[in-house]
């Protein structure tokens, strides 16, 4: 097999929108290195100015949760309703707090 | 732009048997999520089928994209002005851009980049029959925007609301994008029944003749000859009907016509005060399949010309990784 047959690597790219707001996975492409990763990420995914910063990693490096395990890592907080503020009911005089 | 509802693999690969007890109650899962309006994730489980199914929509959807940006480019160094200049080669760019999101997403599901690749170039996989017309003016190019990328919004914009959340992800991206091409087109079309001379409006009344049809045509067979379209329905894959979505884009492009002054080349044409539709006459079907079989008229170019870059692109792909491989040897042996 020749090394034209070889893909480039994927990479996953993030982008923060404007400063102030975290990145945000917005997709992935190929690329033969980071520098050109960047670069690439740059004309596919900010051509109007959807951006002000992009990140990118190796799509490989990832380590995501298993979707298996949704439930048994996921539900267990369903049923702690009071870690949200709306569980406590105050006086009307104080509930902006 | 791109998609064509290519429902057109003829039931090849109908629906094979469950096998297991799991199977079957993994799919019952999967249905019911489904029914639910819950997004389908790469990692999630999935029905051979769905993927299958998937990976040959989402990979032809790119394809047509790629190929897509030929007839235009065509234009690039011809067009008439500057400005008109910079608008094509932003919306091919565009069209680049948006195959780089679909192979992507098909890539999610266990494909490869270079597998679709060969796909196309062996001839093999389909892109959208559209392309394998010949653009022989200025005019095609507006025509192209209002007409060819019109029909391609109203099947997508549909598709953003695919089970297949990267799908429908890069299709709401790909939506936000393509309206500008629509809008361009019809713009430049404007200028020349406008502002243009008698030749150039007979040049836009003549592309229009050209490109109607292969348009009304991009929305697939008929639904009575669309073999998978119930499966695809039901997997949300599909949201509406060939028939309807062609339907919705005559209706359009009639009144479309009007403000451009131009006549769409179709004497059935007739608005049906009883069902609210205009009525349009019968498709050439035969025309279209013998495109999709490779006998249109610039299959073999368009072919051609994207093996062609493929491979005179190799030397600068393997510069690139070779380059790639020694700075980061280099950066070891430093560290």
């Amino acid at each position: 097999m020749s090394e034209s047959r070889q893909e480039w690597p994927l990479w996953e790219v993030f982008v923060r929108s404007k400063s102030g707001l975290d990145h945000k996975h917005c997709g992935s492409l190929h690329a033969p290195d980071a520098k050109m990763a960047i670069q690439m990420a740059r004309d596919v995914y900010t051509r109007r100015q959807e951006g002000t910063s992009v990140w990118v990693v190796r799509s490989e490096h990832i380590v995501a949760s298993d979707p298996g395990d949704k439930d048994m890592y996921f539900d267990p907080a369903e049923d702690k309703v009071y870690r949200h503020p709306t569980f406590y009911a105050l006086p009307k005089a104080v509930d902006h707090m | 732009m791109y998609t064509q509802a290519m429902d057109t693999a003829r039931s090849d690969d109908a629906r094979k048997p469950v096998r297991s007890a799991e199977d079957l109650r993994m799919e019952e899962r999967f249905e019911a999520r489904i029914a639910e309006g819950e997004f389908i994730e790469p990692r999630d489980w999935m029905p051979d089928h769905y993927r299958k199914t998937l990976v040959r929509q989402i990979s032809q959807h790119a394809h047509s994209e790629v190929v897509g940006m030929l007839p235009e480019g065509n234009w690039i160094t011809r067009a008439p002005t500057l400005k008109r200049k910079a608008i094509l080669l932003a919306k091919v760019q565009d069209e680049g851009g948006h195959g780089l999101y679909l192979y992507c997403a098909a890539e999610t599901l266990g494909t490869s980049r270079d597998e679709m690749l060969e796909a196309l170039h062996s001839g093999r996989a389909k892109y959208s029959s559209i392309f394998n017309y010949p653009t022989l003016t200025w005019a095609d190019v507006g025509t192209i925007g209002w007409l060819v990328d019109g029909a391609a919004i109203m099947n997508q914009v549909p598709i953003c609301r695919c089970s297949y959340g990267p799908y429908a992800r890069a299709m709401i991206r790909i939506c936000r994008e393509e309206s500008f091409h629509q809008r361009q087109g019809f713009e430049s079309l404007l200028t020349m029944m406008k502002e243009g001379t008698d030749a150039q409006r007979a040049m836009v009344q003549d592309a229009v003749n050209r490109w109607w049809w292969p348009s009304i045509m991009m929305f697939g067979p008929p639904d009575d000859q669309s073999p998978n379209t119930a499966q695809s329905m039901r997997w949300g894959i599909k949201r509406i009907s060939n028939d309807e979505l062609r339907q919705k884009f005559v209706d359009a492009a009639v009144e479309q016509a009007k403000v451009l002054g131009v006549t769409p080349p179709d004497r059935d044409l007739k608005w049906n005060a009883e069902r609210g539709h205009y009525d349009f006459g019968t498709i050439d079907w035969t025309e279209f399949w013998n495109v999709i079989a490779g006998h249109g008229p610039c299959n073999r170019e368009r072919l051609a010309a994207r093996v062609k870059a493929w491979d005179d692109g190799a030397w600068v792909r393997d510069a690139a990784m070779a380059h790639a491989r020694k700075q980061s040897s280099q950066h070891q042996e430093a560290a």
